[in-house]
């Protein structure tokens, strides 16, 4: 059984390359029944989103 | 050829920002990297090789930049801060590796974007993450390097690199929650 902080490490693996189908079940399933890591799944994706702006806005 | 060297002018521009901290210093240097890779174009080499060489040509830009201001330059960066980001990881999970302080819900983060005081805390929070940390981050989300060009760009294995990242998006998130969306102020 996979901890929030493995499951964490799977997340943000996932912002750099492919997960394998057993990571992809692993974390699909634990999502389910974890808020707290389906939120940090949503931050990860905003902190990507705000990165890739970074430089539009400091002009 | 020149089409081709254009399409990694954006990373370049922005790997090139990261260490110049100015526009048009970082404008010029990118030109600079381009001319010169134009003058000694190869093109029997792959995409990511290509911009593995573009990135050493830029690296030698900078460093004249430097050079050429005689300002302290320093692309190097120190381990000692490893054990510190060590204690990081145990402030967030405890050890059966559950949220100690758990991710709360976020309101509204795309407002933020558009505020810019939220753009001067998530730059004082990247400042506040480990030098190796802070940078694996900037070089993988905002100049948009992949994984294995962050390791070959800092020296670092594979797994490290991974670790690295790890940590500077718990980092991050933990900070941008304290100080911005859990954050109380005036609105």
């Amino acid at each position: 059984m996979k901890t929030c902080k493995d499951i964490s490490e799977l997340l943000s693996d996932s912002m750099d390359r492919p997960l394998t189908w057993r990571e992809r079940w692993a974390v699909r399933l634990h999502l389910l029944m974890c808020r707290h890591c389906s939120r940090f799944q949503n931050h990860l994706h905003f902190l990507h989103k705000a990165a890739g702006r970074y430089y539009l806005n400091k002009r | 050829m020149l089409k081709d060297l254009n399409n990694h002018r954006t990373i370049l521009l922005r790997y090139a920002l990261l260490q110049l901290h100015d526009e048009a210093v970082a404008e010029d240097a990118v030109q600079e990297t381009l001319l010169a890779a134009l003058q000694t174009g190869d093109s029997f080499r792959s995409e990511s090789a290509v911009r593995t060489w573009l990135i050493g040509i830029l690296k030698h830009k900078i460093a004249d930049h430097y050079r050429a201001t005689e300002r302290h330059y320093s692309m190097e960066s120190s381990n000692d801060d490893e054990d510190q980001n060590e204690a990081l990881e145990q402030l967030i999970f405890n050890g059966k590796g559950r949220w100690i302080g758990a991710p709360s819900a976020w309101n509204n983060p795309d407002h933020a974007l558009e505020q810019d005081e939220f753009w001067a805390v998530f730059e004082w929070c990247q400042k506040n993450l480990s030098e190796q940390h802070g940078r694996a981050f900037m070089l993988r989300e905002i100049v948009g390097l992949e994984t294995e060009e962050i390791c070959e760009d800092m020296n670092i294995s594979h797994s490290a690199c991974r670790v690295y990242l790890h940590r500077a998006r718990l980092g991050l998130r933990e900070c941008l929650e304290q100080r911005w969306f859990n954050a109380k102020r005036e609105l």
